[in-house]
């Protein structure tokens, strides 16, 4: 059966969700953040992780933002093909961004061209994907993600005859090579197949997996658990002051692709991972 | 941990060690990509820069607006690496230090240790955490590029890793 929403729900759902995850650190990821100081021996490393938690209560009790890189924000909308949606679906996404950004003291990080760089002051516009599914609901998705971290991730095309290990040492060698500059410990999210947009997209959906679980697939499980013993082999340690957390999980998605290809995306997140959901 | 006291001289950079935890105490100035370039492209024109560089430390961070009532915003440290290009020139200029997170690059830690400079690293991503040790906040110069203006700000136990010397 057709249910009709008033976009003006959609608009506040936006705003509440881009304010909570801007100033709520997700729950698992403070507990990993919690387990990952427990594992540490160094004291610098204790001290920043300590300094990372303390941070998570402070901005959550003076509705602050976590990081000042507040992001561009992503929204994901998944729309049931019986859902009618009053008014306009898009711009009533963007005003929810621009009202949590302005009312949320949240940083205006967007420029209206890539190259001419001049700050819209608003923070939009965001960046929307919509998705048609079943049913009469909508289930809304948003992601402020600095770009510390953004600026490090990467995609590579593998031959279809690349083997595992291959995958392996090229994830284990970006994170080598973005250092401490993402702001470890991370949270790396993998996508794997489909086409060169298809797995980035893949890699970002995969952060919204809670940490701590693991991917339906063994053979893909036991890829993740060998990437994040592999990644915290490095040493990077919270903040890059050498630790044993350099990495707090690995997400891995799947999809089918090519004969003639095997695309990997590797998309790091910071230890501020910040994504929130709601379905209405 | 020991507490440095800014301005920085050449005689505490000389007390200072790789790798040791320091809280830092005075006024900073900050300073990101976009106010990096127009601070170069102006000394490199030949001209007048808004802002003294002597004897300063810039701390590389882009705040979130204040609160009404709230001295600054979030306000952690961004990516060095990005400010790589433009360390040199403005050492020569007369910077002492810099804050920031992540590694530099190699000519940039020859620059620092040319110019008897320092690098400190501070908690990337802990913003809310170190907006509490800034004690004031004011806008001096390119107020046109918002959250990347040059800001002087007077900080109080602000948490900093020695990294290059």
């Amino acid at each position: 059966m057709t249910r009709i929403v008033d976009s003006k729900l959609i608009q506040d759902a936006v705003k509440d969700l881009l304010t909570k995850a801007n100033t709520c650190l997700r729950p698992d990821i403070l507990f990993g953040l919690k387990l990952a100081r427990k594992k540490e021996t160094s004291e610098k490393a204790k001290y920043c992780l300590d300094v990372v938690i303390k941070n998570a209560s402070i901005a959550k009790k003076k509705m602050l933002a976590i990081c000042q890189d507040t992001g561009m924000a992503i929204v994901y909308l998944k729309v049931g093909q019986s859902l009618a949606i009053k008014g306009d679906l898009k711009s009533s996404v963007a005003k929810g961004v621009a009202l949590a950004y302005k009312e949320g003291y949240f940083r205006s990080s967007v420029v209206s061209d890539p190259l001419i760089r001049k700050n819209t002051n608003t923070n939009l516009p965001p960046i929307i994907y919509t998705d048609i599914v079943p049913g009469n609901k909508i289930n809304i998705k948003v992601v402020a993600k600095g770009f510390g971290c953004e600026n490090v991730s990467k995609i590579r095309m593998f031959k279809p005859t690349d083997s595992v290990s291959n995958i392996e040492e090229f994830i284990v060698d970006t994170v080598r090579e973005a250092g401490s500059r993402p702001c470890p410990p991370v949270y790396i999210g993998i996508g794997i197949g489909g086409t060169l947009d298809k797995a980035v997209s893949l890699s970002k959906e995969a952060i919204f997996r809670p940490l701590g679980k693991s991917n339906k697939y063994k053979h893909i499980a036991k890829l993740e658990k060998s990437v994040l013993k592999k990644v915290n082999r490095l040493k990077i340690g919270p903040v890059g002051v050498r630790g044993n957390t350099t990495a707090l999980g690995v997400s891995v998605l799947t999809y089918p692709t090519h004969i003639a290809g095997l695309p990997v995306a590797v998309n790091i997140s910071c230890h501020a991972t910040r994504t929130a959901e709601l379905t209405i | 941990m020991r507490k440095i006291f800014l301005p920085l001289t050449r005689d505490i950079i000389k007390t200072l060690k790789q790798g040791e935890v320091v809280l830092l105490s005075g006024a900073v100035l900050t300073a990101r990509d976009a106010a990096h370039k127009r601070l170069t492209d102006t000394l490199k024109a030949g001209k007048r820069i808004p802002v003294s560089l002597k004897g300063e430390t810039i701390y590389y961070t882009g705040p979130t607006p204040a609160k009404i009532g709230g001295v600054i915003g979030s306000c952690g440290p961004t990516t060095s690496a990005r400010m790589d290009l433009f360390t040199p020139l403005l050492l020569k200029h007369g910077l002492i230090g810099m804050i920031g997170k992540g590694e530099r690059s190699k000519e940039v830690n020859l620059s620092i240790k040319k110019h008897k400079a320092v690098y400190f690293i501070t908690i990337g991503g802990a913003g809310a955490y170190l907006s509490e040790k800034v004690k004031s906040a004011e806008v001096i110069a390119y107020k046109d590029l918002g959250p990347e203006a040059i800001y002087r700000l007077t900080v109080e136990n602000f948490p900093a890793i020695v990294g290059t010397l």
